[in-house]
């Protein structure tokens, strides 16, 4: 069981010649929650830096409102950032916080309730006027009086003390006191014997064309370290040692920059120019930012004026004999399944990306949610299968992007590949990939006429017997002309056909090229082999799952687990995989959309836990799910 | 945001285009499909016109690209013996340009109708002219909605009484050519059915223009709104409603070409007797004003009532393309950084592990 805390003792002399202890510990959570504009989601990113420069594992869980600005100080401006760090491999960014950094009322109140009994806080008290205090509902000062006596608290003046260190820069009291969240994230970097450089020369490369700033978040995150050091509120010290990781070079990476970096090297691998037509929408939108920067791999970004036109431009990309590529949201899948439906007909390659949020309609832009799985699946008239990929880790969306490349290239077809907000937004350390590692993704355009009656003529729907994709048969290539469009075409030939039998054939043909597409085997982690439960999620729950396994498994009991990563088609050997177990839970952050697909395809009788809170799911609490299956399953024996 | 001066070459439509040597013929743009249109419909004439000009292109036929959305119109690209797409409603415009964007070896023309282009497609025309890539489109105007047997469209006059429409309809109707003018389309040109001459001269004009084209043309419903311009054809009427445009000639028209077209006095342009206001009156036309508003007043003359019907080419100015600009980011990026995927998969904050 690695999911506890195991604390050693140690006592050194820290560089301030004033005796410290410092406590070991294997894994640490910190959540750093302010006002919207107080910079938290920097401040968290930056302690994430220095988290993985030292070498640990870590996972983030950034929350933030859909707001830009909300009522300074009220609770539906709290922004906040959660960072799980440790010396060995973690799953999650953490169900609870150890530490809460509060930067105001708001803040405090909104996330208390998360914090365990024992738990540290560190407050910023100059935030806590009667006036603030009034706006979040608090009747009385609860830095005075007992409310928060279970939890260690620490008082501290961060926006005075900065202003303070900044005195001497000429900045005003309101600019100086900007930096107040560089002067936490100096404390809690003090705290947890965190390295420094990284920071230093962030602040001063990103503050470059305003020096005077660059410094004054520098003095202040010095101050902030030097704030621990001196003062004695302090005792304790912690230190989480680096994590064994397998030998390679790594870096820390989010979801939709790995699926940006995973379009650009699909480009390269397959020898195209890349085409990304999109519409900005939280939370896809910084993957067209990241794509848009790398226009050197040929790469083309066009912020088209709809979804619609983004995915159309992809698709006369695509037609053209580029990669063609479109990033959204639910709300923009909805908009682009009339396009998308037409490359299913013209069977030509796309590559789709919905990062889910919270629905129906606008729903929490801003939330996570895992509720377009059907919408992927059957959201389209007419029978119109799409292959489904959904990677399960920040890292993972990088492979999953070359892989729904891989099928939409070989079996000319659109591809959805369906990352969330949690993963799109959290990061992780990222094995860096050698790119002459990388697969081969080359395509053949067809160069000569295929007609089965041996004439000269190009027929666009003649089938490849393996794959059963049509040529790519690409403008400009002498001979072979012909016409495509939504409208059903003969079988072979590619006129329009109204043939009844012609339409039939056409449907089970487009259904068994998707059925057929080859993807690997389901595998399962069963450390004893003869669990009677199986857990079977896909996407982004993959770490709460794993969590839960780990802790239900810590008690000595069995679970499997399984993860999938291909939706449609299924792993071959899903239904054996299925039928091996007494019992499959399904939890989802949705209604039971995986669980529904699974029950209509297999009879099998699966067990869904949801949740759309639009937060991932707990370990803690997926422990408790899994306990109740294993009881149940355990009293069916007797 | 500093506007970067790109220094592009000054090229002409089809200028990236390759082109065959061997004489083409009108037939060799004669795809084997039996065309399906209803007899008498203007379509046809559009369609013998289109494959009579393209030889004067000289382009190889596997360069030549038809695209079109949804309408009685957009089964165009089935007859044409080059490269075609028939997409879905309205969105012709975004798939071409996508298409024009990866591929400037390539002519590309968009045929449209109006409910295709200017009503469910609307957004899609009116970004991609602001945007000025380099595609044609052909937008057949018959006021009317044929392929859904005969609603009204969003061109069709107030109060037209269709099938969804027995008490008449309330929309008041878009001039396409102002809407275009509106988005600052750059070469903007209407012509009919039935003027093959006028049709022949726009198609060339346009295809060798550099951005968008929007070519409107008149276009007869025998079926649905048989003899909607039949004042524009017929002797007697023709000549009082017409007016022609000729670049750097003074616009007139009327039977003896009595009438012009002079400045009015809140910057619109007005029909004028020349009797009346003087020869030294009627406006000269020049398309390459690169204000459009002047296009933009031609454009007014035309009214839903076509008492006044403007034709030829409205506007041709020369603007940067879009999909010019954005191959030269492309290119210029990779001139200034060469592609190295693995020094982007690195990045600039990599740890090891031994």
């Amino acid at each position: 069981m690695r999911e506890r805390d195991q604390q050693s003792m140690s006592t050194s002399v820290n560089g301030g010649g004033r005796a410290t202890q410092i406590t070991k510990l294997d894994r640490v959570v910190i959540r750093f929650a302010g006002d919207s504009g107080d910079g938290m989601q920097l401040t968290g990113d930056r302690f994430t830096s220095e988290a993985a420069a030292f070498g640990n594992d870590l996972a983030t869980l950034p929350n933030f409102p859909a707001e830009i600005r909300a009522p300074a100080g009220t609770l539906p401006g709290v922004s906040s950032f959660q960072l799980h760090f440790a010396d060995y491999d973690i799953l999650t960014p953490g169900d609870r916080p150890d530490v809460l950094v509060a930067m105001n009322p708001a803040a405090l109140k909104a996330n208390i309730g998360d914090l365990p009994v024992g738990g540290m806080v560190i407050v910023n008290s100059d935030e806590f006027s009667k006036r603030n205090l009034v706006k979040v509902g608090y009747d009385a000062n609860p830095l005075e009086d007992d409310s928060l006596s279970s939890f260690q608290v620490y008082s501290i003046q961060m926006a005075t003390l900065t202003q303070g260190a900044l005195a001497e820069t000429g900045l005003s009291k309101k600019d100086a006191e900007r930096s107040k969240n560089m002067f936490a994230l100096g404390l809690l970097s003090w705290m947890y014997n965190r390295p420094t450089e990284g920071t230093e020369r962030f602040l001063r490369e990103k503050f470059a064309r305003k020096p005077a700033i660059a410094e004054a978040n520098v003095l202040a995150f010095r101050a902030g370290w030097n704030y621990g050091e001196t003062t004695e509120a302090f005792a304790v010290t912690y230190e989480v040692p680096p994590a064994k990781f397998p030998t390679g070079t790594y870096r820390q990476i989010t979801g939709n920059a790995a699926l940006a970096y995973g379009i650009v090297a699909a480009g390269q691998c397959a020898g195209l120019p890349v085409l990304l037509g999109s519409y900005p929408i939280t939370p896809a939108s910084d993957i067209l930012h990241e794509l848009s920067k790398h226009k050197n791999f040929n790469v083309t970004t066009m912020q088209a004026e709809d979804e619609i036109a983004g995915v159309g431009a992809a698709l006369g990309a695509a037609y053209g004999g580029a990669l063609g590529v479109t990033t959204t949201s639910g709300p923009g899948l909805a908009l682009k399944s009339e396009t998308i439906g037409l490359a299913v007909m013209s069977e030509l390659p796309l590559l789709v990306i919905d990062v889910q949020r919270g629905g129906p309609s606008t729903g929490l832009p801003t939330k996570t949610e895992q509720a377009d799985l059907l919408q992927a699946m059957y959201g389209r008239n007419g029978e119109s299968p799409v292959p489904i990929i959904a990677p399960h880790s920040p890292g993972d969306c990088f492979d999953a992007a070359i892989e729904a490349t891989r099928i939409a290239l070989t079996y000319r077809t659109p591809v959805l590949l369906l990352s969330d907000g949690a993963i799109a937004n959290g990061s992780e350390p990222w094995l860096v990939p050698q790119a002459a590692d990388l697969p081969d993704l080359r395509v053949t355009f067809a160069s000569e006429p295929n007609a089965l009656d041996g004439s000269d003529e190009h027929w666009p729907y003649v089938r490849d017997t393996e794959t059963l994709a049509r040529q790519w048969a690409i403008p400009g290539t002498p001979g072979l002309q012909h016409r495509i469009g939504g409208l059903e075409k003969a079988d072979g030939k590619g006129g329009i056909s109204y043939d009844p039998d012609n339409h039939d054939r056409m449907v089970r043909l487009r259904q068994a090229k998707i059925d057929g597409i080859e993807v690997p085997d389901l595998t399962v982690d069963d450390p004893s082999g003869d669990a009677r439960v199986l857990v079977l999620g896909w996407g982004s729950s993959f770490g709460p799952i794993g969590a839960a396994c780990r802790r239900v498994r810590g008690q000595g009991k069995k679970v499997a687990q399984a993860h999938l990563r291909n939706l449609n088609p299924f792993p071959a050997n899903l239904a054996e995989v299925l039928r091996s177990y007494d019992r499959v839970v399904v939890p989802e952050m949705n209604m039971g959309q995986l669980a529904l697909l699974l029950r209509g395809r297999f009879l099998v009788d699966a067990r869904s836990y949801t949740k759309v809170a639009g937060l991932p799911f707990k370990a803690e609490e997926l422990q408790h799910v899994l306990n109740e299956h294993l009881h149940a399953v355990e009293g069916m024996r007797t | 945001m500093t506007a970067v001066d790109l220094g592009l070459p000054s090229l002409g439509g089809l200028d990236l285009v390759p082109t065959d040597d061997a004489p083409q013929k009108a037939k060799d743009f004669k795809s084997d499909q039996e065309v399906r249109w209803c007899p008498g419909c203007g379509d046809y004439v559009v369609l013998n016109a289109m494959q009579s000009f393209l030889p004067s292109l000289g382009l190889k036929r596997e360069n030549i690209v038809f695209i079109s959305g949804i309408g009685c119109s957009s089964r165009f690209p089935y007859y044409m013996n080059t490269y075609g797409m028939h997409s879905i409603h309205g969105r012709a415009p975004a798939i071409a340009t996508g298409l024009a964007v990866t591929r400037p070896d390539l002519s590309v023309w968009v045929v449209t109708g109006d409910g295709d282009a200017l009503s469910i497609g609307g957004n899609h025309l009116i970004h991609t002219l602001r945007r000025n890539v380099n595609l044609k489109i052909l937008l057949f105007n018959n006021r009317i909605y044929g392929l859904t047997k005969g609603q009204y469209s969003p061109t069709s006059e107030t109060g037209k009484l269709t099938k969804s429409t027995p008490m008449g309809s309330l929309d008041h109707p878009f001039n396409p050519l102002s809407l275009a003018i509106g988005a600052e389309a750059t070469f903007v040109a209407r012509t009919l059915d039935n003027d093959r001459t006028q049709l022949t001269e726009i198609l060339t004009a346009a295809a060798q223009h550099r951005g968008s084209a929007l070519v409107e043309i008149y276009q007869n419903c025998p079926i649905f709104n048989d003899g909607a311009f039949d004042v524009l054809k017929d002797a007697g009427e023709r000549e009082q409603r017409l007016i022609p445009l000729e670049h750097g000639k003074p616009i007139r028209f009327g039977p003896e070409g009595e009438f012009g077209v002079v400045r009015g006095e809140v910057g619109d342009l007005e029909v004028a007797k020349i009797s009346e206001v003087g020869e030294d009156r009627i406006v000269v036309h020049d398309a390459t004003i690169e204000d459009p508003s002047y296009a933009f007043a031609l454009s007014r003359l035309s009214t839903q009532d076509l008492s006044h019907t403007v034709t030829g080419i409205f506007r041709n100015v020369a603007r940067p393309t879009y999909d010019d600009q954005a191959r030269l980011q492309t290119t210029s990026a990779a001139e200034t950084n060469p592609p190295n995927l693995q020094a982007l998969l690195n990045g600039n904050d990599t740890w090891t592990v031994e």
